[in-house]
């Protein structure tokens, strides 16, 4: 969906997982930003009818880029910073408590 | 400038809380900081800029000439900021604004701040709130599939990140910052295949009674050059009267209607602007009160001279307060800390005045010419209230423009707040931030009345979220463990 431009400045590489899938992200890049680059089309499922959908804003006002982080739902990803380990999900409709917790 | 890395490390309370660190809240900041104020400047995203500026001191995008030099202008702002004596916890979101119990002839607050997962109530005698804008929601149908997101949103991707839209990419929509963010994105290397001009003609002559103050104004040759410089290098459609998303489960094609006839344009992202509107959310969960500009047409709180807004204590600077671009959001922000150093008793009336007197003859400079600007960018009638029933316009509650027109008319409904208890309309996470708008213009039409007679929804806070686990967490005041423990 996203591609790196040619002469950015890279920055160090950091591991996190996508559902499981191992993938790597730039140190100062958001959640968000880190799944966008890795080409990933879609990161929730919407609770009323549970049709995919993709980061919309990325400034924090649709809520469109919600993930599980860390077993922790509803979190805005394209405001937290990304960081080795994450594990990261696809948010599936509502927040459930196995996921706080899991 | 002092940095707050941990919600442990900040103090019980501040003189000035200043939420949010684009240029109206630095500069805010700042001036507040230099005057003397003990000052603490909040922001939910990582590092300084807003959102002109963002991510100004960390982008990993090495060429200058892709971002322009507005953007670099930015890199003096957070400079004078960090030169300064203010307290900044970036990754910190404020997500509640009330009165200080602790301070019984009121004028103080208690404000509620999230830092890594944990949550703290401190104290602040004055407020500014600089959240500055977003971008006007701009429902058409399958606006909600992935591949379409909103251009501010491809333009934060370049500076943060460095990434650009891999494939085809479209841009729709109108307003000045449409041709600066399709610049930004070819230069840095995005394949545009067409830039979509919703620009009604009609708004041409509506316009031109504000052109000869336009004439006069700092746009005008910057905004030349860049609409002259995206024609010439980008395949430009004017006059584009519908549009729709199309594709299953992710955006495959644009269908484009210009007048009575219909093409189709296949793309993998589809990029949406229709000019930038305040971010009201928490002013209005603050209890500030709100009016409706019908020439920027969107709701802006009411503000004295000082920007203080019907609450005591409270100022709104920047964006926020109505739309009126980067050099003026830093200049109210300054204007807005002399007031905020004026009630805490830095210096009497006078002399802020005095103070005042030279930014204000920058401000009526900087804003030269925006009234033509917002006359000539205002949609289009079909984009701010979607014709087609289908289209969805709450995209958390997934409620469609054909469900509000309907409980409007055959139910009776005259008010959001109203329709938010019917179809659940702006009781989302984004507490209807990407529906209010449209929601109270389908009102209006369906009615025969206008947004301001429609009026707004109320909003409380929490402004943005806030875990369970964060509130359980948080250290209670004996007047609060008083109130539930018997
Ligand atoms: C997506 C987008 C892109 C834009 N790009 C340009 C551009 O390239 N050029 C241009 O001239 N103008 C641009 N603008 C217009 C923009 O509004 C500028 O005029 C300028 O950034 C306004 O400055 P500001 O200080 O008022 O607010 P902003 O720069 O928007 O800063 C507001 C800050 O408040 C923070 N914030 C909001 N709510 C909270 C909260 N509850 N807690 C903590 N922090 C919070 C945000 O994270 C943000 O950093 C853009 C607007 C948008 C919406
Ligand atoms: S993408 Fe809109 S809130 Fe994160």
């Amino acid at each position: 969906m996203f591609r790196s431009m040619r002469d950015a400045k890279a920055g160090a590489r950091l591991s996190f997982t996508f559902d499981g899938r191992p993938l790597t992200g730039r140190e100062g890049d958001t959640v968000t930003a880190s799944l966008l680059a890795n080409g990933v089309t879609a990161c929730r499922e919407t609770p009323v009818s549970g049709v995919p959908r993709a980061p919309y804003c990325l400034m924090g006002v649709c809520f469109d880029c919600l993930v599980v982080i860390d077993g922790i739902g509803n979190r805005q990803g394209c405001l937290v910073p990304l960081r080795e380990g994450m594990r990261i999900e696809t948010q599936h409709g509502r927040r459930q408590p196995e996921e706080v917790y899991g | 400038m002092k940095a707050v890395t941990a919600i442990d490390q900040l103090a019980e309370s501040y003189d000035l809380v200043v939420v949010g660190a684009g240029p109206a809240g630095l500069s805010a900041a700042a001036r507040a900081a230099e005057l003397g104020v003990n000052v603490l400047l909040v922001d939910e995203n990582p590092a300084p800029g807003g959102q002109i500026y963002r991510a100004v001191t960390m982008t990993p995008v090495t060429d200058r000439n892709v971002l322009g030099t507005d953007y670099w202008r930015g890199a003096e702002i957070v400079a004078r900021f960090e030169r300064s004596q203010a307290s900044y916890a970036g990754s910190c979101t404020l997500w509640s604004i009330g009165p200080d119990a602790a301070v019984p002839e009121g004028g103080g607050f208690e404000i509620g701040l999230s830092l890594d997962g944990r949550a703290r109530l401190i104290g602040a005698r004055q407020l500014i709130l600089a959240t500055g804008a977003q971008e006007r929601p701009f429902p058409i149908p399958g606006w909600t599939l992935p591949g379409v997101m909103t251009a501010g949103a491809a333009q934060i991707a370049l500076k943060s990140a460095a990434i650009v839209p891999a494939g085809r990419t479209v841009i729709a929509g109108c307003g000045p910052l449409l041709y600066l963010l399709a610049g930004q994105l070819a230069a840095a290397g995005a394949e545009i295949v067409a830039v979509l001009d919703t620009t009604p003609r009609s708004n041409w002559l509506k316009a031109a009674a504000a052109l000869p103050n336009f004439l006069r104004s700092p746009y005008l040759a910057k905004g030349l050059r860049l609409m002259a410089k995206a024609r010439r290098s980008l395949r430009f459609v004017g006059g584009v009267t519908g549009l729709a998303a199309e594709g299953a489960g992710k955006l495959a094609a644009v269908r484009v209607e210009r007048g009575g006839s219909i093409t189709t344009i296949a793309c993998d992202t589809l990029l949406l602007h229709q000019g930038v509107i305040p971010g009201v959310n928490l002013s209005n969960a603050a209890g500030c009160a709100h009016d409706f500009d019908t020439v920027q047409h969107c709701w802006v709180p009411r503000l004295d001279d000082w920007l203080t807004s019907s609450v005591p204590g409270i100022a709104v600077a920047g964006d926020g307060a109505g739309i009126g671009g980067a050099e003026s959001a830093a200049l109210r922000g300054e204007v807005a800390a002399l007031s905020a150093a004026h009630r805490l008793g830095r210096f009497d009336a006078r002399e802020r005045d005095r103070e005042a007197e030279p930014l204000r003859a920058k401000l009526v400079r900087a804003l030269h010419g925006r009234r033509f600007l917002d006359l000539l960018y205002r949609p289009a009638p079909q984009f701010l209230a979607p014709r087609q029933d289908e289209t969805i316009i709450c995209r958390c509650e997934e409620v469609t423009a054909g469900q509000v027109r309907d409980t409007a008319t055959r139910l009776g409904v005259t008010g959001p707040n109203q329709m938010k208890a019917f179809l659940r309309c702006g009781m989302g996470p984004c507490q209807g931030r990407l529906c209010g708008p449209t929601v109270v213009e389908l009102i209006a039409e369906a009615n025969g009345t206008t947004p301001a007679e429609v009026g707004y929804y109320r909003l409380r806070p929490p402004v943005k979220p806030v875990t369970l686990a964060e509130l359980a967490a948080l250290p209670q005041s004996e007047a609060a463990v008083k109130a539930v423990v018997r």
